[in-house]
């Protein structure tokens, strides 16, 4: 009994660390055709206005969405202590440092993540990659890294235009609604938001997300099993294996580049 | 120049060691010829395609196309070899975001520099030959199955390969599309001199287009090969019960099980 409970025990830990294998061993090979896939730019500019472009109507309005309540929100919090003037300021540390990187990529994760395993996943089911092998055509430099890059390419310019919906947002509440002053809104923004520590931060945060949220996407379409079923687990674990690694992976940069004030 | 375009020598193959799809085989597949392996679901007919294709290496024996050997390991070679070879697969795997004329150029534009003029008349041309020139501009949604499979061939033969591979061409055809693609098959062989291997259980149209026949049964055992008219006169009870798609032979209908009273619970009653 105990042994046969040490075996599945076993067994279940060689699946998962032969996974991890597998997945490092994929990663690497995503970093190995990226120069073939780079020659032929126009197979990326493909792919980042599939991913990129394609997602902008849900991450603008999602953007705005979160302007808005961030802005109305602080305000409620600040005007207690009467420092409504920091709003701009609060709003867009919050947005640039943290909110930007991470929603993005949360709905990036749902919607061009799901998109991408779904689209690999059925052209694997479909026989689409081994008939490209068969042609003597390298699925890997053709399918799996242009849409790599194309991914590594939107998920910063995402981000960025987040932010910068999202501040927009918290002027129209903070300033156009609530009546505000423009100015304060924007000087303290000026003066306290640093380009490198706190903008640049936030677009390194955003390339790694769009590094593990496009790989993660591309393997679980690439691993998934060629049935309705398979795509259907393979998709929802993109969205769980991306969300928690940005989760995770957001904590840890965050450490490391705010940990001194 | 040899015979023989490909050998396989003594090759066993399983997807895992529990099941042998392919038991110690060897074979030879002669240059122009068209080769039809025929044999029930699961006998291993495809596997055999894709060991010659370096799509799976054989647990053991070797794959050896016109000399050399098929290596999944040394990749370079094996894009070179396939260059050489063109693989129809069962439901045409076609790239569904491209159109009729953008799939069949696909392979013209990855490996030669010819100018789009240039690879517009030859995607033409390959379309001509399968009856589909008026179709070039619709998508892949738009086809039928029977024309699916007819555009793969026209990729399949779009960089004149030597060795055409045709997996379950026939299947889900109807009658019409069956004798159009049968027909097509003999005639491309005929015009370009190339080796064609046909995967099928459809024996009345792999007799009437095949110069030779190999007959698999489960578990990648060879019963049979010769001419159409050999097998069709075969005496053998297993080669004669495929042929003539009897139900009683030693090919059993039922799938292994315990006895039936025992499912049923009969001689526990009693």
């Amino acid at each position: 009994m105990t042994s046969d409970l040490l075996a599945a025990l076993g067994a279940r830990t060689l699946r998962v660390l032969q996974s991890f294998g597998r997945a490092a061993l994929f990663f690497v090979d995503l970093l190995v055709h990226m120069p073939a896939a780079l020659r032929r730019f126009s197979l990326v500019v493909r792919q980042i206005h599939a991913i990129g472009n394609l997602s902008l109507v849900i991450i603008l309005s999602s953007g705005l969405a979160v302007g808005f309540v961030l802005a109305l929100q602080m305000y409620y919090a600040l005007v207690t202590y009467g420092a409504t003037e920091s709003l701009g300021l609060i709003v867009n540390l919050s947005l640039v440092r943290e909110l930007g990187p991470v929603v993005t990529a949360l709905l990036f994760a749902g919607r061009a993540g799901t998109s991408l395993t779904a689209e690999i996943g059925l052209m694997k089911a479909g026989e689409q990659l081994a008939a490209m092998e068969m042609m003597a055509v390298d699925p890997r430099s053709r399918v799996l890294a242009p849409r790599f890059i194309g991914g590594v390419i939107s998920m910063p310019l995402l981000a960025v235009l987040f932010s910068a919906i999202g501040i927009l947002g918290a002027y129209v509440v903070g300033v156009l609604l609530i009546g505000l002053d423009s100015g304060n809104f924007w000087s303290l923004m000026q003066a306290r938001v640093d380009v490198w520590r706190d903008v640049g931060n936030g677009i390194v945060k955003s390339f790694a997300f769009g590094v593990v949220c496009t790989a993660v996407a591309l393997y679980q379409g690439h691993e998934t099993e060629a049935t309705p079923e398979g795509v259907a687990y393979a998709t929802t674990r993109t969205v769980v294996v991306s969300s928690l690694s940005v989760l995770g992976l957001d904590f840890m940069l965050t450490a490391l580049m705010f940990s001194t004030p | 120049m040899s015979d023989t375009l490909i050998e396989i020598d003594r090759v066993t193959f399983g997807y895992d060691p529990s099941r042998t799809i392919l038991d110690d085989i060897s074979l030879n597949f002669t240059r122009g010829k068209i080769t039809s392996i025929l044999g029930g679901s699961g006998c291993g007919k495809t596997t055999l395609l894709r060991l010659i294709g370096g799509m799976a290496a054989a647990n053991s024996g070797r794959v050896v196309f016109d000399g050399e050997l098929i290596d999944a390991r040394d990749r370079d070679k094996l894009l070179r070899q396939r260059r050489r070879m063109g693989m129809l697969f069962q439901f045409g795997a076609l790239f569904t975001d491209l159109s009729v004329f953008d799939n069949v150029a696909f392979p013209l534009r990855e490996h030669s520099d010819l100018s789009e003029s240039m690879i517009h008349d030859i995607v033409l041309m390959k379309l001509h030959a399968v009856g589909l020139r008026g179709a070039a501009g619709l998508r892949i949604s738009e086809v039928s199955g029977g024309m699916s499979r007819r555009i793969a061939l026209a990729r399949a033969i779009a960089l004149d390969p030597e060795l055409i591979m045709y997996d379950e061409p026939f299947a889900g055809l109807d009658l019409i599309s069956m004798g159009v693609a049968a027909n097509l098959i003999r005639k491309l062989n005929d015009a370009t001199g190339a080796t064609s291997l046909v995967v099928s259980h459809d024996v009345p149209e792999c007799m009437a287009i095949s110069d030779h026949v190999i007959l698999l049964a489960n578990g990648g055992r060879i019963v049979a090969q010769g001419t159409p008219a050999d097998l069709m006169g075969s005496l053998d009870p297993e080669t004669r019960q495929f042929v003539r798609g009897e139900p009683d032979g030693p090919v059993k209908f039922h799938y292994p099980a315990r006895p039936l009273a025992e499912d049923f619970g009969i001689g526990a009653a009693a």
